[in-house]
């Protein structure tokens, strides 16, 4: 933790540039460079970054471990849940032509849900990561 | 006609210098997985034995001439392969998976036995070993009394 | 509604542990996540007999994934040589799932219930993956989630004893240069032939010979699985990680784990480079062959100096899979299919030996040893009687199990290579019988030291143990089941050209 007031200030505004340009990564992942792994790791770092400045008790206040672990699950189950959306609609796993109301928006939308759950996913990881490696010692005791 | 040979050799190995660094790389990441001692090190020499194999994939996707995998518009373009692409994505996260993996066994293994260096370790569980073998003989002497 | 269950299996077997282990992480209650397991794998165990079924009237199940039809897009094959792994896997993993009820809570921290069993189920769902899948690559990104899973459940056996934590690093690190050495291979063979589909690989490479690229790919893959497959020089993280893992664990991984990778060698070998045949001639007589042999006397003879029980009946894994390897080294028809055999067999042997024993160190509830063991079957003789008929089939001797397995992998064997080499699979079988007899004899003839456990044999730990004990004595009186499904597999795997 860091009481620097320079550090504390800066990372209370670069905080939300992060995840604009977080979300600005995954979106445009598929005419660009970019998409969910990305984007995950560059939100998580947003988090991070302020678990950092501000201690870790604050962080987990910002985000609790509960909210985490679940959403962690949530972003690979919208993944799994899209291709069993698919199954029910009648084509086979993960096609995405029967999502919308022709292939190309079909596909448009599948990926979109596709990635949204990926990077849910990545950045819950790497934000719990963080908190399981950084708070190994204060668990212990 | 030794040098022209010589010739002819140097400029096909420097044509395929990219699988030069690849394989550079990749023997460099297996020694130190082999060769050194303290289990944080090894993880770094498995990330760059990883790096290597990375890199081998995205060599052969480049198409001499051909330009980033993404359509502009322009019809006669010749594109890059974007599936080692695809494929260098999932193991990198594969990677990453591997690496946070072994670095949480590490700080469980340093909170255990007090260090990460392989000797020490052997030897706590060499001096563990004898003195469970000790237990067993009293145990056995006991009972054949 | 059962139609789309059928139509849908190939995905459904898959998607089903993995989306169940993503809920029961999210579940504190232990009773409750460990229900949803044995519910989830139950399903799956239905669902791959439903496959076995469909596998016996259609002979090939191929399912695109995306609708995208196969050479461009991923899809999932399940035919005679898959569906072997695949009930094997299912099936283990249902009774281990309900052996570990009480075993679990003994092992391992309360809090780490629910993580452990959705690991189990990640494990379990890489593993089903693995023997579904019909693309090089994804077979990978399988490979991975079943192996830093396993590796996982190994680690949790740290509060029982904290050289666990070793074992898994072990195992974490040679798997993962293992598996990337697979790639390596994949690698090499996409930049040839530009697809990564397993059936167009083949009709592809059939067109390229002497290429230099092609025999650095197939032996960087063949050695990347040799690895996960725990083959001779390459098995030393197999003993700690299975003798320092919980005991549930151990059960699930020692007859499941290697499997899945042995029949990936085997379609690796015959299936993708069936057309390059003097390069496979050349592997599996001067590289497999002696190893394979090497591997059955040094697991055994390895066993036979071990103290720790759990490690002893690892180093004999490792001389079972010496077995499963020399029956593909051969390489005739008849060979493969006893080498299927045994896979099959070795699952329900090493189950039922690793199931005793853990009922045993129950009871216990220390490290077991040669010298805790003494006197403990007269206290536990149900426990005794089925560690000794798994003792026996794992001798190969007859009415049993191990049995069938042992008797046609000798016949192919003779009528291939001649004697010599029946010679030498007797031979150590014969000196397995020395560890087995050192167990038995400690167990019944030893006096008892633990003479104030009174010993309550609970039924929930005897359902599976008798059940596994039943089909050992089952298949080794009756094994067209087996032996039947082995033969389509070497069928099909070898084709036409054998």
């Amino acid at each position: 933790m860091y009481k620097n007031p320079i550090l504390r200030i800066c990372t209370k505004i670069l905080f939300a540039p992060i995840i604009l340009f977080g979300l600005y990564v995954q979106f445009h992942g598929d005419f660009g460079p970019g998409g969910g792994f990305q984007a995950g790791v560059i939100v998580a770092s947003a988090f991070i970054l302020y678990s950092i400045v501000f201690g870790l008790k604050e962080g987990k206040k910002l985000l609790p471990e509960k909210i985490n672990l679940f959403l962690l699950a949530l972003g690979a189950l919208i993944y799994a849940g899209v291709g069993i959306t698919s199954i029910i609609l009648g084509e086979t796993f993960l096609s995405y032509n029967s999502l919308g109301t022709n292939a190309q928006s079909g596909q448009h939308i599948g990926i979109l849900l596709v990635e949204f759950g990926v990077g849910l996913t990545v950045s819950n990881v790497m934000i719990s990561l963080f908190n399981s490696f950084a708070g190994y010692e204060l668990d212990k005791g | 006609m030794n040098w022209i040979k010589g010739n002819e050799m140097i400029s096909s190995a420097m044509g395929i210098w990219n699988y030069w660094i690849v394989f550079i790389l990749m023997m460099i990441g297996l020694f130190i997985v082999i060769g050194r001692k303290n289990f944080l090190k090894k993880i770094v020499g498995l990330a760059i034995f990883q790096t290597s194999v990375f890199l081998l994939y995205i060599t052969f996707g480049k198409i001499t001439g051909g330009t980033a995998p993404i359509l502009t518009g322009s019809a006669s373009s010749i594109y890059s392969n974007p599936l080692p692409h695809v494929l260098i994505l999932t193991a990198i996260v594969v990677g990453v998976a591997t690496t946070a993996l072994g670095l949480a066994l590490v700080v469980r293994i340093n909170s255990t036995y007090g260090s990460i260096e392989e000797d020490d370790i052997s030897a706590q569980d060499l001096v563990d070993y004898h003195d469970q073998n000790q237990i067993f003989e009293k145990i056995n002497t006991k009972l054949n009394k | 509604m059962i139609d789309i269950i059928i139509s849908h299996s190939p995905i459904l077997i898959v998607i089903c542990p993995l989306m169940m282990s993503l809920i029961v992480v999210l579940i504190p209650n232990n009773y409750l996540s460990w229900l949803i397991t044995l519910v989830t794998t139950f399903i799956t165990f239905l669902i791959s007999i439903l496959l076995y079924q469909e596998v016996q009237n259609h002979s090939l199940i191929s399912y695109a994934l995306g609708n995208w039809a196969p050479p461009l897009g991923i899809e999932y094959v399940i035919d005679h040589v898959s569906i072997i792994p695949l009930i094997i896997i299912s099936g283990i993993g249902f009774l281990a799932t309900v052996f570990a009820y009480k075993i679990m809570p003994s092992e391992i921290d309360k809090n780490s219930i629910s993580k452990t069993y959705s690991l189990w189920l990640l494990a379990i769902a890489g593993l089903i993956g693995l023997v579904t899948t019909g693309d090089a690559f994804n077979l990978f990104v399988f490979l991975e989630i079943s192996s830093l899973a396993s590796v996982a459940l190994v680690a949790m056996g740290a509060k029982k004893d904290r050289q666990a934590l070793v074992a898994a690093y072990n195992y974490l690190i040679i798997g993962a240069v293992g598996a990337t050495l697979y790639v390596i291979g994949v690698g090499l063979l996409y930049a040839i032939t530009g697809t990564l589909n397993m059936a167009d690989l083949t009709e592809r490479l059939a067109d390229i010979k002497n290429n230099r690229a092609l025999t650095a790919g197939f032996g960087f893959m063949v050695v990347g699985i040799m690895v996960k497959a725990a083959i001779f020089p390459l098995h030393i993280w197999l003993p700690r990680a299975y003798a320092y893992a919980p005991s549930a664990v151990s059960i699930l991984l020692a007859a499941t784990a290697t499997k899945a990778s042995l029949y990936i060698l085997a379609r690796i070998l015959f299936s993708i480079f069936l057309p390059s045949y003097d390069l496979i001639n050349y592997t599996l007589t001067y590289i497999i062959l002696p190893l394979s042999i090497v591997a059955m006397f040094a697991g055994t003879i390895m066993a036979i100096y071990e103290k720790d029980i759990k490690r002893l009946l690892a180093h004999s894994s490792v001389a079972q899979i010496g077995y499963i390897t020399l029956a593909f080294s051969i390489g005739t028809k008849a060979s493969i299919a006893s080498g299927f055999i045994h896979m099959a067999n070795h699952a329900l042997i090493k189950g039922g030996l690793f199931m005793a024993i853990t009922s045993m160190g129950y009871y216990l509830q220390k490290r077991i040893t040669i010298h805790s063991l003494s006197g403990l079957g007269k206290t536990m003789p149900i426990t005794f009687f089925c560690f000794v008929v798994c003792s026996l089939s794992l001798a190969g001797l007859p009415l049993t199990a191990g049995f069938i397995s042992k008797l046609y992998l000798i016949k192919a064997s003779i009528s291939s290579e001649g004697l010599w080499l029946a010679f030498l699979i007797l031979f150590s079988s014969a000196l397995s019988l020395i560890y087995l007899w050192k167990m038995i004899e400690a167990l019944w003839l030893n006096p008892s030291h633990n003479q104030a456990i009174k010993v309550k044999e609970s039924p929930v730990i005897y359902t599976s143990l008798l059940l596994i004990t039943f089909l050992n004595i089952y298949f080794g009186l009756d094994a067209s089941l087996i032996v039947n499904s082995s033969y389509n597999a070497s069928n099909l795997l070898l084709g036409i050209s054998k």
